[in-house]
């Protein structure tokens, strides 16, 4: 059994790459993912995991020898954020393209300018298309979990895709909670080695990351995009098992207080917590409000979602990132389509808050529900707003 | 520290007798005619073997060998993208050292080995080419310099000689075409002290094998910088490629050396150089130029190479001692 600890969660994120027995750490520093890779980097000076940590000179060359790494048969992780991450952007559609099964751990931060080291979900939002699957974690002890699932979700023979955790920047990265920590025996029973079924081996050669003439491109990208699609059944199945082997059960949507509400506010990472609070706080108050906690972000849970929030009259949807020049932010883009495309009428809000590291309180959420409420009963559309803007 | 000096002490050199069979890079590729490029890399994969692990960088020598289906490539191979050959290689190596250590993969002696042009590796992939030679892995980097963007249509590089036309180049009222000088790769290469650095041209084909055969054999970096002519960008005849090759090591500008654990050693030496100006004669990138511009020109190549034979006195005293008492 393992045993209940008070650690930071970057510490936990770095103790599950540690317990995943990864072969190849390659990264470099920002802000807020130093402690990941600090901790990474003494676990591997003390001997306590048998890895090459390869500090690089930038996250374009972290992202490329993950690349690397992993075309060569190795277990590899690396982590980032915001401008790191950016720089890595060209080379995360090679990862997928290439099917490799490298795991990243996203510290969530905004994107310059201006510079901001705080947090919001910019950085991966500006990720949204790279064809890797993409969830985000609540706490730290889903940090810990989900990482270790993420190795054996990407390393899965029916699904070969790298995958991002995303942890949000200092609200998760920087504080100290209660994490129940697996033992080795544990995760070694859930996560075999990996068993890459391709590799630059001298043995058996071949060819990666050859040109894709018109004949062929549209082609390479369909079986690409199919494997991210069906990686879900595969993701269900890994987070079921994970809860058969350590009784945490993890869902692609999670619902609180839902089934009767009437108005469901959604939300995505760490800020489920204050929500969660915040929908108590308001059903005190005799509102019928419930919440909906998107987990997985990509591929996503379409058919999950829609049955969340089936009894619902409106939806308050909260974007931590500005999708400038279109109507909603990100995450309500893609629900007000989904809601379209499977006919299903619904009062929709939406707003972006937390941008840069602004706290977003429970007194927030039950401003967001207030307004909405009241546009909804004058009959009033409402445009995407900008939370707590100050004029 | 001997660490090249101690790993090539035993070393046994390609011959013409003893050339290999094997060819990593197959025939059926799509290089121009003429390309001084694709047989300088069909030369170094020759010389690696079997033990072979390509990396390409994005440029000429990965289209024309991997259009999908087909590969020309005989040994397990990876291009990701244009600027991280050497990231991509040292990624493959770090993966390779884990999984050999922790018993998951035999040792079975493969070299990584990354293959970039003079863009890919002086101007958009020095900083990633900077940090894997930091680094320390033991990989080979080759920088194969056609001296331009010629994947791209021709376009002037950092490596492009001063003087040299190209598309981002032209000369015209007022400009004499490429209006900096060559920047200098190998230096930079072995300014970050690894063991094995040297400067090749297929012109030399053994000469070229060989190097390229010592920078495997060395652990750690190593940094092989060979001349590459393109006729379709040089504006000459297909068969002038190897012409090209021999003149402009006879001429002195490109010349033929090591950087052994820090030692520089000459390994042409030319006492009796043909003038820039005949080299110039084929190409019609150079055609442009006045008396005065060959001049400048010749001026600086003599001095550069003055500089090198400087570097080769200071780095071996020995030498030095020796033939003074000789």
């Amino acid at each position: 059994m393992g045993q209940r600890v008070g650690l930071e969660v970057s510490l936990a994120c770095s103790e599950a790459v540690k317990l995943a027995n990864v072969d190849v750490i390659a990264a470099y520093p920002i802000t807020p993912q130093t402690h990941i890779v600090e901790h990474l980097s003494e676990l591997v000076a003390d001997g306590h995991l048998d890895a090459e940590f390869v500090p690089v000179e930038s996250e374009h060359t972290a992202m490329s020898a993950c690349v690397g790494s992993s075309a060569a048969g190795a277990r590899t992780f690396t982590s980032s954020a915001a401008q790191g991450l950016a720089l890595m952007h060209e080379i995360l559609f090679i990862a997928s393209s290439l099917r490799l099964p490298i795991v990243m751990a996203v510290a969530n931060r905004s994107l310059s300018g201006p510079i901001s080291i705080w947090n919001d979900h910019s950085d991966i939002m500006a990720e949204r298309d790279i064809n890797w699957i993409q969830y985000f974690a609540e706490n730290g002890q889903e940090v810990l979990d989900l990482t270790i699932a993420a190795f054996k979700i990407a390393e899965d023979k029916r699904v070969t895709l790298p995958v991002a955790v995303n942890l949000d920047g200092f609200v998760l990265t920087h504080v100290i909670e209660p994490i129940d920590m697996p033992d080795q025996k544990e995760v070694d029973a859930y996560l075999p080695p990996f068993a890459p079924q391709q590799k630059l081996d001298i043995a058996n050669p071949i060819s990666m990351g050859l040109v894709g003439v018109p004949e062929i491109y549209t082609e390479a990208k369909k079986a690409c995009q199919v494997a991210l699609e069906e990686s879900y059944g595969v993701i269900k199945e890994h987070w079921d098992g994970f809860a058969k082997q350590f009784g945490r059960q993890y869902n692609p949507i999670e619902t609180y207080k839902a089934d009767d509400a009437e108005i469901l506010l959604v939300t995505m990472g760490s800020l489920g917590e204050t929500c969660m609070s915040a929908v108590d706080q308001m059903r005190a108050d005799g509102l019928k409000v419930g919440q909906v906690r998107i987990r997985l972000w990509r591929p996503f849970p379409a058919d999950d979602f829609l049955a969340a929030v089936k009894g619902a009259k409106s939806l308050v949807v909260m974007d931590r990132a500005l999708q400038p020049g279109s109507a909603s932010g990100p995450v309500a883009t893609e629900l007000k389509s989904l809601l379209f495309d499977r006919g299903k009428q619904m009062y929709v809000s939406n707003f972006v808050a937390g941008l840069g590291g602004r706290d977003v309180t429970r007194a927030d959420f039950a401003g967001m529900v207030k307004k909405t409420m009241e546009a909804q009963s004058a009959g009033q559309q409402m445009a995407c707003e900008m939370w707590g803007v100050k004029e | 520290m001997n660490i090249a000096a101690k790993a090539l002490e035993n070393f046994e050199k390609i011959t013409a007798k003893k050339m290999p069979a094997i060819e990593p890079v197959s025939k059926g590729h799509r290089a121009c005619q003429g390309c001084g490029e694709v047989l300088a890399m069909r030369l170094a994969a020759k010389a690696v073997g079997e033990s072979l692990i390509a990396v390409s960088a994005t440029g000429c020598m990965e289209i024309i060998s991997s259009p999908y289906p087909q590969t020309a490539w005989e040994c397990p191979w990876i291009h990701v993208a244009f600027e991280n050959a050497a990231a991509v290689a040292s990624g493959v190596e770090a993966g390779r050292k884990a999984l050999i250590r922790k018993g998951r993969i035999k040792d079975d002696g493969a070299k990584v080995v990354a293959f970039a042009g003079d863009g890919g590796t002086a101007d958009i992939g020095l900083q990633a080419l900077s940090g894997a030679l930091e680094r320390g892995h033991d990989f080979t980097y080759i920088c194969l310099d056609n001296e331009a963007y010629m994947n791209t249509g021709i376009q002037r590089s950092s490596s492009t000689p001063y003087g040299a036309m190209t598309t981002t180049s032209p000369p015209g009222k007022k400009s004499k075409g490429q209006v900096t000088w060559k920047k200098n790769m190998p230096m930079i290469a072995a300014a970050h002290n690894v063991p094995y650095v040297a400067t090749a041209s297929p012109a030399w084909h053994l000469d070229l094998m060989n190097k390229v055969k010592k920078a495997v054999t060395v652990p750690g970096p190593a940094y092989v910088h060979i001349f590459a002519p393109c006729p379709t960008g040089w504006r000459c005849a297909p068969e002038a490629a190897l012409q090209t090759a021999r003149q402009v090591v006879e001429c002195r500008m490109f010349p033929l050396y090591e950087v052994i654990d820090g030692r520089f050693v000459l390994t042409k030496d030319i006492k009796k150089p043909i003038l820039v100006e005949e080299y110039f004669k084929a190409q019609r990138r150079f055609r442009h130029l006045g008396p005065e511009d060959i001049a400048y020109i010749q001026k600086r190549v003599d001095a550069d190479w003055e500089r090198l034979l400087a570097l080769v006195k200071a780095t071996n005293p020995d030498a030095a001692e020796e033939a003074k008492e000789g």
